[in-house]
């Protein structure tokens, strides 16, 4: 048992140190820019850089309309399979697994040749059309992440009883879903909402080839030439992320805890 | 006979090839409690949903006070119903559950707080307004589904197995207090449990249940002591089945092993040399003489069970064993297992099962 709790220990402790030290040899190579002490001038650098204003904004919005555009189509998707189509899950489980296993590069080419100025839907004709075509992009990289945290809020739910209950009490679809389903898998959906916009801040592929002004391809050329910005850059892009996540944490305490309990 | 409240008429409902309600016909009066009572899989909780609008019959239909509203979506309908698993929200308050049907229909707010405090005083739970299900026990959370479903005043009240889900005390309870409240609104309701004492106990009548098809419709009374079939008489109560062969039709005389018993005007068409199967209830039958008892069979005792206030006693006739119930008398002692015992009934009591 002891030796079981040493061994243990090792592992944490060789994991914590793979994950950390470059992480920390990150934020302290960002705060040398000033030759012999520490400071933050990378980090003022980086965020009055009037791109990082304007590519951030982009990106926070693009999240923006990804998370909505992904909610308008997983909830009411995975919702009717629970409720109608149990028989189809595994199929959609597997189209919603296709964004990991395609590369985006190959997504977003077909993109270019399918909605190019030319085609009958000329997404790429326009700006505007552009912003909408990235949004669907990430819609679909998104798509297993928000899939699968919907998914997993409807399973602690009785979908099928409670949808009932609301009909048999006149309800209609839209206040089912509304004041029903949606308030009782909202952790989920905030779930898959903030892994949605940690993706979509540091996407590049897409945002690149699609000649958007995102944050990604802007990670990318302060990286390619300049030293300590582009580690004052990782790091706040990590900041982010983490934030995000314990977002996450937080909201899940919030959850709708289940009535279903004996006497 | 007045004009039926709920008709439902020949429905059938078939799953591709499987058909599980097979031309069920169905009048309920106004006001009136009636309970469908089967086993698992015999098609009651089907029809009910049907009622309720969660499947479409593929023939027949259904009829509330003189509409059809067979092809009438759920929400069209307004009909309570109460789950076997609450199903209250989990995100809204037991107020906001109560109100959730008086908002979807557009009450005003000032009207639909009055009718929640209504409800939760209907229901003895004046002070849990602001507590969330999760906080609540299971007697507690099928209380507030009752009021949930009965705020909006529905035409029609339809209970799924409400009671399942408790333990046995609060079962009871609740049981007499949904009787109670059923009574006290007039509201007529469709009860649906596998539980007999359940059925027997608060209904006005009981639909048995079997295979798809209402085997008999009749008050608990008439169920209890005049079953119509063979199911009846077997699955609600516990009843004694001897096999007998017709001696002589016209006399009515049949023969219990080797011994007979008359039942005249009983035999329906049987024919001497038939074979019958009789039944008779446990407390119909007693050992030794009776006043009133015209038919007396004898055998040997075979069991003896002392379980208190009653003594079970089971009787074996030849190949049938009889099983009834004495009262215990501390001045005499119970009956040993390998004596001879007297049975009597009357004849009246005795049931011939088609």
């Amino acid at each position: 048992m002891k030796s079981g709790k040493f061994w243990a220990w090792v592992v944490f402790i060789v994991g914590a140190a793979y994950f950390f030290i470059p992480l920390m040899a990150t934020v302290e190579f960002s705060l040398r820019m000033r030759r012999g002490v520490h400071s933050f001038d990378a980090y003022q650098i980086v965020l009055g850089d009037a791109r990082f204003q304007s590519t951030f904004l982009y990106s926070v919005v693009a999240a923006i309309f990804t998370i909505i555009l992904g909610v308008l189509i997983v909830v009411p998707a995975a919702y009717w399979i629970r409720l109608r189509l149990p028989q189809l899950r595994p199929i959609v489980e597997f189209i919603t697994l296709l964004p990991l296993v395609i590369p985006a590069i190959v997504i977003v080419f077909g993109y270019i040749r399918m909605y190019g100025s030319n085609s009958p839907l000329p997404f790429l004709g326009s700006n505007m059309g552009a912003n909408a075509l990235l949004v669907i992009g990430y819609a679909t990289l998104a798509l297993p992440y928000m899939y699968r945290a919907v998914d997993t809020g409807l399973r602690t739910i009785d979908v099928r009883t409670l949808t009932e209950a609301a009909q048999i009490l006149g309800a209609g679809w839209g206040t089912i879903i509304g004041r029903v389903i949606l308030p009782n898998v909202l952790i989920a959906v905030l779930s898959g909402a903030f892994l949605t916009f940690a993706i979509v801040i540091g996407e590049f592929t897409m945002a690149s080839l699609l000649n958007r002004p995102a944050f990604g391809p802007y990670l990318q050329n302060i990286g390619a030439n300049r030293a300590y910005e582009p580690a004052a850059l990782a790091i706040i892009a990590f900041a982010i992320t983490w934030g995000c996540m314990s977002l996450i944490q937080i909201l899940s305490r919030f959850a709708p805890k289940s009535a279903n309990r004996p006497n | 006979m007045a004009e039926p409240f709920l008709s439902i008429q020949h429905v059938r409902k078939s799953y591709g090839s499987n058909t599980v309600v097979q031309d069920f016909s169905l009048d309920v009066e106004p006001g009136e409690f009636v309970s469908f009572l089967g086993p698992s899989g015999c098609g009651k909780t089907t029809v009910l949903r049907m009622v309720a609008g969660f499947e479409e019959p593929s023939a027949g239909k259904i009829v509330v006070a003189g509409k059809d509203i067979t092809r009438l979506k759920p929400n069209q309908r307004n009909v309570g119903m109460v789950f076997q698993a609450y199903a209250l929200f989990p995100n809204l308050t037991v107020a906001q559950n109560i109100a959730f049907g008086l908002k979807v229909a557009g009450m005003p707010k000032a009207d639909a707080d009055k009718r929640v405090a209504e409800m939760l005083d209907m229901i003895k739970l004046p002070q849990m307004a602001d507590r969330y299900p999760y906080q609540l026990s299971g007697g507690q959370q099928q209380r507030i589904a009752l009021a949930r479903a009965i705020a909006p005043k529905p035409k029609l009240l339809l209970l799924d197995e409400p009671l399942s889900a408790l333990d046995a005390k609060v079962r009871v309870s609740l049981r007499e207090e949904i009787r109670s409240i059923q009574k006290k609104l007039g509201i007529t309701t469709i009860f649906v449990t596998h539980d007999q004492e359940e059925a027997l106990s608060i209904s006005d009548r009981i639909a048995v249940m079997y295979g798809g098809k209402a085997e008999q419709v009749a008050t608990p009374f008439e169920i209890y002591n005049r079953p119509a079939t063979k199911f009846v008489a077997n699955f609600v109560g516990t009843l004694n089945v001897l096999e007998g062969k017709v001696t002589d039709a016209a006399s009515g005389k049949v023969q219990v092993n080797t011994q007979e018993v008359s039942l005249k005007g009983k035999l329906n068409g049987s024919k001497s040399g038939d074979t019958l199967s009789l039944a008779l209830r446990p407390e119909a039958i007693s050992l030794g003489s009776q006043p009133g008892h015209d038919s007396r069979l004898t055998g040997e005792i075979s069991e003896v069970h002392f379980l208190g206030s009653v003594i079970r006693v089971r009787v074996g006739i030849g190949g049938n064993t009889v099983s009834l119930d004495t009262f215990n008398n501390s001045a005499t002692p119970p009956p040993a297992v390998g004596e001879k015992a007297e049975i009597s009934f009357s004849s009246g009591d005795m049931l011939v099962l088609h």
